[in-house]
């Protein structure tokens, strides 16, 4: 095993450093591009909005403009008799169970006595025309009682329940050590974050077309295709097998695709009109009806010896839910468990709740969770390192966490936990120049190149954040994977339902099956649920769980090709080795080509990947929840203008614990993303609603980063260490940046204006010194 | 869609066809449309009209083309005239923006946070609207941009016309964002040496841009037109002059008490404050 993973990483080097005329580069620790790269620059890459059917029609759903209401009646009469409207249905067109959700079944496919959040569908429409289907919605009469709705979550308790299911979706009290133990210093905190929507580029679209057997199939961007088709089928009470989804091509997902409110009438539009039905959803739709992260309050004391050792954490993390339980079971578990961050605290009582609100509903988007008390726990180790004069990193160092300490669930840290290298990774890089060591023309100085930032005016501040998540799905989930590899012709095939939806996994599938089979030509087939099912795309679970599998699956075809050769010799198939095509003996008696020896050949193997199960949290929040973890540092440079409190983040510098390097390319790309994203959570991205209802859902008053607003990104370090239990022994790389960049750069904020900084995302009153 | 190549053709099919909408970069029209908020049943382009798409000088004033795009304002010899209204166009948005984006339809869309508005009214520019029968009638930006005056049917904005005042002039925009966005408030100012006079607007604020008139003429007596000076503290004076007029404090209650501004607004009357004295005090340097 160690001679097969030195040989690659020689090779990355090789290709590195090589002129043009090496071949492209293959297998595992190389660079491989992306195959669909070019179509998707060039535009031609097919998206679910770019489908077309012959004689469809096209989908409008009817959304509720109250956050919370009761619905006396709806008449869709006028809207059936436009012509060219070809089918209205409402909640009683439902032929299954009424009610879906991810974690739970809360959520009702439309509406029937009430409305819990603004944007809520309540009627579908299909027309021969887009326009006609709206028109078509806009035309169903529905009559309301309006509620007062309950946006608040600390009220959510008191009042009335919202859900028959009680207005708590969890609670989990954690009980770690011992209560009685007091700190010589004690800082306390209260923090609020914001509410972040996943803003894919491409909004939700999708075709669905019927079967002749009374099925249908759904062509959409789904990031989880076998649940989805698991509700779609339950919902029309279909059996699964006549119920198909077809991934198309996703564009962007940093949280779960697509929002099952919106495939759930277009499957039921196709199945009442046996034609052809097709959604694309406006801008407008996409921020009304997918999930969000979870608005959370935060309240914190934290103790420490007059050393800066922390000896006790206290906190309180309150969720808001929205409407819908959703995914913030499994928020809430990662909130608790991560509350004190990456830090050694022998005692920690942690309250947690999620509870539900008529605000819009919140559910996965990468980090969740985590990144919330990643804010929180950090800017109470600023406040800690302030009050006993230490050096913030400093702090840091002395309470970092390491392989074999415990978390405050009781769960032991087995994986590699380079807290302490990635800190001073991180702290030692220089700095960047100031503005005034720079030609005044290159400043780009907060406000932007034509904004108002006055060079008098601005402050510089450096601040850290150290974070964590874990990898795959927590507490007792059932994590497995199916992958088929099949190699006909010196051409492999890779069959699994993982879907790439940016992370990168058909690039790696295809690095895993090089590497293992000395093949260059590697296809990914795409995803429909026809296949095994490999899970959904999130906590890192294709790198680890799916490319276990497709790794399993290459080796057993490895096997069979090796195997004739082998007996041929009279040895062993383990004697033998794939390098760069050739197959070779240890003894270099044997010497051929992969090509020569698969001649004639068709050749499949098929194999699962199980990681080691986890337990649930128990009633004290105790438990071993989590298969493994990954760790980021991350120093954030910050300009800020203190007199009109605008920010720019001039430099993040990163190092992070991945297990190990796969694709360079593609993992510098997933950690610029993350802390591009992350940016986005510290200072713009908050989608703000005025009494449930949301007030800008565009994507102006939405700001995400642009090119201006993403700073230099420096990736200093990437620490190797192995974790054995993972395949290959990578960790996933994509979700741990965007949980500390905000940190660190409400961190910097902090340093560079002395004010508390308490809130994300910054407004710009919190960044502004008055003079005194 | 009609395309027509004279402003007065652009009116006769504006007139034949009431319902029609103009449209010109189409940035803010066309994302109505997109929505679904807006279905005109015709559109008048005036993309072809050449005779609005540059400038030209008449006595001591330009008289610019309505169709003048952002990107083309943005350049060094439109600033070299009126860099203040140059700096607002480079600030209008991103580049595919501002490439299809014209003076006429930021102050026919008349957004409170259009970045063009402050720096037309703070040079007191007049708008020349061609109507029907080759008519011409000129209307102060001002009083369109508060409703005194209204566009008639089949009217179109044909030019702006502002004053050469061959003197320094700042455009200042305070974003949520280092990359493009909207104004959370803006500051045009202008200065006017023929008259020893400054003139300031303050745009996003306000459905429409706001004149501090006493503000501008204190200041004005203040500074030394001779050195083009002043002195720090009057800067600072201004700033909080200029804020505190758009922003006045709440009246006090009837039990004499004066409300506070809530937090937000005090932050934004801070920041107009800031925005008028950095303008002034570049406009000075």
């Amino acid at each position: 095993m160690s001679n097969e993973a030195a040989a690659p990483a020689q090779a990355a080097q090789s290709t590195d450093t090589a002129a043009a005329p090496e071949p492209l580069p293959h297998g595992l620790g190389a660079s491989l591009p992306a195959a669909d790269a070019r179509a998707k620059t060039e535009g031609t890459f097919p998206y679910a909005a770019d489908l077309w059917a012959e004689g469809l029609l096209w989908a409008a759903v009817l959304r509720s403009p109250h956050p919370r209401a009761r619905i006396l009646s709806i008449d869709t009469s006028h809207a059936r008799e436009m012509p060219g409207v070809h089918a209205v249905v409402t909640h009683e067109d439902v032929p299954g169970t009424p009610l879906f959700g991810r974690g739970r079944a809360d959520r009702p496919v439309f509406a029937s006595d009430v409305v819990r959040h603004h944007g809520e569908p309540i009627a579908a429409v299909a027309a021969d025309h887009p326009d006609t289907a709206r028109m078509a919605a806009a035309a169903v009469i529905v009559e309301y009682e309006v509620l007062d709705p309950v946006t608040d979550p600390e009220q959510a308790f008191e009042a009335e329940p919202l859900h028959p299911d009680g207005n708590l979706v969890r609670h989990i009290p954690l009980r770690h050590g011992d209560p009685s133990v007091v700190g010589d210093v004690v800082v306390e905190g209260l923090y609020r974050i914001g509410r972040q929507d996943p803003a894919p580029i491409g909004a939700e679209a999708g075709l669905a077309v019927p079967r002749p057997d009374g099925g249908v199939e759904l062509y959409t961007a789904s990031t989880d295709p076998h649940a989805d088709r698991d509700t779609l089928a339950a919902c029309y009470a279909l059996p699964p097998e006549r119920v198909k989804v077809v991934v198309t091509g996703v564009p962007g997902a940093t949280a779960d695709r697509e929002d099952r409110g919106f495939q759930l009438p277009l499957g039921l539009l196709a199945l009442k009109t046996g034609r052809p039905v097709k959604l694309t959803a406006t801008r407008e739709e996409s921020f009304l009806g997918h999930t969000h992260r979870h608005p959370t309050l935060l309240r914190y004391r934290h103790h420490a010896d007059a050393e800066g050792k922390l000896v006790k954490v206290e906190a309180q993390i309150l969720l808001d839910a929205g409407a819908y339980a959703d995914t913030s079971s499994d928020a809430l578990a990662a909130a608790v468990a991560f509350a004190c961050g990456p830090y050694v605290v022998p005692n920690a009582f942690i309250e947690g709740w999620a509870v539900r609100t008529n605000n819009p509903p919140s559910g996965h988007v990468r980090g969740e969770g985590a990144m919330q008390v990643c804010a929180a726990y950090e800017a109470q180790m600023d406040k800690l390192a302030k009050k006993l004069g230490l050096d913030p990193a400093e702090l840091r160092l002395r309470n970092a966490m390491a392989t074999g300490d415990v978390l405050p669930t009781g769960q032991t840290v087995t994986c590699p936990a380079p807290v302490a290298e990635l800190l001073q990774a991180v702290r030692d890089h220089p700095l960047p120049p100031l503005p005034k060591d720079t030609p005044e023309e290159e400043w780009l100085l907060p406000g932007g190149p034509e904004g108002a930032g006055e060079p008098g005016a601005v402050r510089r501040g450096v601040g850290y954040g150290l974070g964590m998540v874990h990898m795959l799905g927590a507490e007792g989930a059932d994590e497995v994977s199916t992958a088929t590899v099949r190699v006909q012709n010196g051409v492999a095939t890779v069959l699994c339902a993982a879907v790439e939806h940016g992370q990168g996994f058909a690039t790696l599938a295809r690095q895993i099956v090089q590497e293992t089979l000395g093949i260059d030509e590697v296809h990914v087939a795409p995803v429909d649920t026809d296949q095994p099912p490999a899970g959904a795309g999130c906590h890192g679970r294709h790198t680890w769980v799916s490319g276990g599998a497709v790794e399993r699956a290459a080796k057993m075809v490895r096997t069979q090709l090796l195997q004739p050769l082998a007996q041929k010799f009279g040895m062993s198939a383990e004697l033998l080795q794939i390098t760069d095509g050739k197959i070779t003996s240890y003894d270099g008696v044997l010497s051929t080509t992969v090509t020569e020896a698969m001649e004639g050949k068709e050749l499949w193997a098929t194999a699962q990947c199980r990681p080691h199960p986890t337990e649930p949290l128990n009633e004290a929040g105790q438990g071993d929840a989590f298969v493994g973890l990954a760790f980021c540092a991350v120093r954030a440079v910050v300009d800020v203008d203190i007199e009109v409190g605008s920010v720019r983040v001039v430099e993040l510098a990163v190092a992070q614990d991945v297990g190990r390097v796969l694709n360079p390319a593609q993992l510098a790309a997933r950690i610029e993303a993350g802390v591009t994203q992350g940016v986005g959570i510290a200072l713009t991205e908050n989608l703000r609603t005025a009494r449930g209802v949301i007030r800008h859902p565009d994507l102006t008053g939405y700001a995400l980063p642009t090119a201006l607003d993403a700073p230099d990104i420096q990736i200093v370090k990437l620490v190797e260490e192995r974790d054995v239990v993972a395949p290959f022994g990578a960790k996933s790389v994509s979700a741990v940046p965007v949980v500390t960049a905000p940190a660190a750069v409400a961190s910097a904020v902090r340093a560079a204006t002395g004010r508390p900084v308490n809130r994300l995302p910054i407004r710009p009153q919190a960044a502004v010194v008055t003079p005194q | 869609m009609t395309l027509p190549t004279t402003l007065d053709e652009a009116v006769a099919a504006l007139t034949a066809m009431p319902a029609a909408v103009p449209v010109a970069g189409g940035t803010d029209l066309m994302a109505a449309v997109n929505s679904g908020q807006l279905r005109p049943a015709a559109l008048v382009g005036l993309g072809r009209i050449s005779e609005i798409r540059g400038w030209q000088y008449q006595d001591g004033h330009a008289l610019l083309g309505a169709g003048l795009t952002h990107a083309r304002m943005g350049r060094p010899d439109f600033a070299a005239l009126i860099p203040a209204l140059a700096a607002a166009a480079r600030a209008a948005g991103p580049p595919h923006i501002r490439n299809a984006g014209t003076l006429g339809g930021n102050i026919a869309t008349a957004a409170p946070t259009g970045d063009a508005l402050p720096v037309l009214a703070a040079l007191e520019a007049t708008l020349i609207v061609a109507g029907p029968g080759g008519a011409r009638r000129e209307i102060p930006v001002s009083h369109l941009l508060a409703g005194m005056e209204m566009l008639r049917a089949g009217e179109l904005i044909g030019y702006v016309r502002v004053p050469l005042l061959h003197a320094p002039q700042v455009f200042l925009k305070a974003t949520g964002r280092t990359g493009p966005g909207r104004a959370v408030a803006s500051v045009a100012l202008v200065l006017d040496p023929a008259r020893r006079g400054v003139r300031c607007a303050v745009g996003a604020i306000a459905p429409m841009p706001l004149r501090p008139l006493d503000a501008e003429h204190w200041v004005a007596q203040l500074i030394d037109w001779d050195h083009r000076a002043i002195v720090p503290e009057a800067l600072h004076a201004f700033g909080e002059y200029v804020a505190a007029a758009c922003i006045p404090d709440p009246a006090p209650a009837e039990d004499g008490s004066v409300p506070q501004l809530p937090p937000a607004v005090l932050h934004l009357r801070r920041t107009v404050a800031a925005l008028a004295r950095r303008a002034l005090g570049r406009a000075l340097s």
